[in-house]
């Protein structure tokens, strides 16, 4: 339509060039330049130039090998057993410091290992904190996207119905998405509390104390569980909203003679609401998700990563190395895989829930 | 029959009203455990974790923590310097991208497609993957200000503000509400002769109330509550905003009396805005999905 206006060129450059400007001075630029930084040394304050350095950081974070080691034998060729009755392997470290029949496996760490027969495969990796941040963080996305999702939905469903003071429930479930995500993880440091934590209190209370007292963030098995349930908490309201707006495109007519049809609520909901639901299922999947993976502030304000690494994420360990250490190269080949993963990600959901012909 | 019928009614209406209640409570809890504790002394507080007491003012009710807490920090800068860059930042985004959404549905130029499409395409960049490079570059840049030229923008209100003037979601806001304008009306004036800068100001933007109000509420909430960015580009204490204020609170002899209280001074004017107009509020989550 806008193709019936006489074309004014100075007008829509003047009009748009402010935003323009902006936003390719302030995200397509330092985009550009992550990727660039990512391929040098650079550092935030430097007295040397920065040189080109090719694919070393990257080398950095996603290097990684394999190593099956036989258990060590006596002279007799009997498995020397360790005291904990397990057998007894060479020495990792005999391998990975200054080896020369080994120099790909210089600095390696052991990520994880297993046992096959008789020998233990080792998993070596350059840089294993980083490594764990990412199977964390896609842990935190694969819980949180299906929980906070559904969780949203049945909320809205809830909401749905013509009930006396309904606006005000929906209010309150709204509440949290106003109040700053730093704000709510000091508070449920206080929920999570190992000592006097109203959670455990509230455990102890219902359970007449069966239920012992545990540190929730400062127990590497429930730390990230802890932040993944306050997360949900948080934003669930604002997906709600969004479920709503969609259940509300429905047509009354539809329910109406699904009503007169006799079907049940559970056929309604299955064959009109969810298939009215398509467009909106797709868009929450894909905001949570996105947002998902930029976990950065709950982890800063309630664990640094800790404890043991079980709450390390990808976008931590970009500030901490970006920031914190100053180098900015390693921080932006961390940002730069982040950036092929959520790439990647949103892809393939798109691939997944293509209108199929 | 008619009575047992109200009263299975009655039930099943009870029955909602409490699985909704329930519901609340676990949405509201921390809130008032936040509001309530910041009335209290550090001792009582913490003992009245372990009953009702932790969600009741009860006990030794004062303001205490409130005075304690200006005395501590600088709140009161902080407050403002968060007022500061969150309000001109509201302003100008809703300016500069109201003005781009107008030149790239109502104006005919030359590359109008190209730059929609380049800028609608950044939603895909989360910020974290580039505040990295963007801190570098900040700490680069050169700034005219009253005291002549400066390179470098760390510790300044316009490195909080310049790079949020313009983002994808906000344009992609105001293209979708000016599609639907009536375009008879923008094409009358131009016969008519009026100006693009006429057009905009006394046509489109007098019927832009909702879509102002849906991108500055988004705006104001993303700008205010911000932490990454800001924790990494204001050292200096007289640019720092409320969230990363906080950090003060956490230097040596912790009170949790004061945080609480700081807490809730920096969400108390947020909650009261949200309640005051909480039916624009959810609008304009709302209208971020419609049309998705």
């Amino acid at each position: 339509m806008a193709s019936k206006f006489v074309a004014s060129n100075r007008t829509g450059w003047l009009m748009a060039g402010p935003a323009a400007l902006v936003i390719l001075s302030f995200v397509i630029i330092p985009f550009v330049f992550a990727i660039i930084f990512s391929f040098t040394n650079q550092r935030l304050v430097s007295p040397n130039p920065a040189e080109f350095t090719g694919l070393s950081n990257y080398r950095q974070l996603l290097g990684m090998s394999v190593l099956t080691l036989d258990p060590v034998k006596d002279a007799a060729g009997a498995v020397t057993m360790a005291a904990n009755g397990t057998p007894e392997y060479p020495s990792l470290r005999s391998y990975t410091r200054n080896n020369p029949d080994y120099p790909n496996l210089e600095g390696m760490r052991e990520w994880f290992s297993f046992s096959w027969g008789e020998a233990r495969t080792y998993v070596l990796a350059r840089d294993v904190v980083f490594l764990t941040a990412v199977i964390n963080t896609f842990i935190f996305v694969i819980l949180v996207a299906p929980l906070q999702g559904g969780i949203a939905l049945c909320l809205a469903l809830l909401i749905n119905q013509r009930l006396r003071g309904i606006n005000v429930f929906r209010a309150i479930y709204f509440m949290p998405v106003v109040v700053s995500i730093v704000v709510v993880s000091l508070l449920w440091r206080f929920i999570y509390d190992g000592d006097s934590g109203l959670l455990n209190n509230l455990l102890g209370a219902v359970s007449f104390g069966a239920i012992p007292k545990i540190d929730w963030l400062g127990n590497a098995h429930t730390a990230l569980g802890s932040i993944i349930a306050m997360s949900i908490w948080q934003a669930v309201g604002f997906h709600m909203v969004i479920w709503l707006s969609g259940l509300q495109t429905i047509s009354p007519t539809l329910y109406e003679a699904a009503a007169i049809e006799g079907s049940s609520s559970w056929q309604t909901f299955r064959y009109i609401t969810w298939p009215g639901l398509r467009n909106t299922a797709i868009l929450v999947l894909v905001v949570i998700t996105m947002q998902a993976f930029g976990l950065f502030s709950q982890i800063d304000v309630m664990t640094k990563g800790g404890p043991l690494d079980s709450t390390q994420t990808i976008v931590f360990q970009a500030i901490q190395r970006g920031y914190g250490k100053q180098d900015i190269s390693g921080g932006s080949a961390i940002s730069v895989v982040l950036f092929v993963i959520v790439l990647s990600v949103s892809l393939i959901q798109r691939w997944l829930t293509r209108e199929k012909a | 029959m008619a009575t047992i019928s109200a009263d299975s009614r009655g039930l099943r209406l009870a029955v909602r009203y409490t699985v909704l209640g329930i519901i609340a409570i676990i949405f509201v809890f921390p809130l008032v455990f936040m509001l309530v504790s910041s009335l209290k002394p550090d001792a009582q507080l913490l003992a009245d974790t372990a009953s009702l007491r932790a969600f009741l003012p009860v006990g030794d009710i004062s303001f205490d923590n409130y005075t304690a807490a200006f005395k501590r920090a600088p709140v009161g800068l902080f407050i403002m310097n968060s007022v500061i860059v969150t309000g001109i930042t509201v302003v100008l985004s809703l300016l500069v991208c109201s003005m781009a959404a107008f030149a790239f549905v109502f104006v005919n130029w030359k590359g109008r497609e190209l730059v929609l499409t380049i800028i609608l395409a950044t939603l895909i960049v989360p910020f974290e993957t580039i505040a990295i490079p963007l801190l570098l570059i900040s700490s680069k840049l050169p700034w005219i200000g009253l005291d002549g030229l400066k390179w470098g923008w760390l510790n300044s209100y316009h490195v909080q503000i310049v790079p949020f003037m313009a983002d994808g979601l906000t344009i992609y806001l105001f293209v979708q509400y000016f599609k639907d304008l009536p375009g008879e009306l923008i094409e009358a004036a131009r016969v008519e002769g009026a100006t693009w800068g006429q057009i905009y100001r006394r046509i489109v933007m007098p019927l832009a109330g909702p879509v102002l109000a849906t991108a500055a509420i988004l705006k104001f909430l993303a700008m205010y509550n911000q932490y990454l960015w800001p924790l990494m580009v204001v050292q200096e204490e007289g640019y720092r905003p409320v969230m990363v204020g906080l950090q003060y609170f956490f230097q040596l002899n912790r009170a949790w009396g004061e945080i609480m209280a700081y807490l809730s001074l920096i969400t108390i004017p947020v909650l009261a805005f949200y309640l005051y107009l909480q039916k624009a509020f959810i609008a304009s989550i709302a209208s971020t999905g419609v049309k998705g």
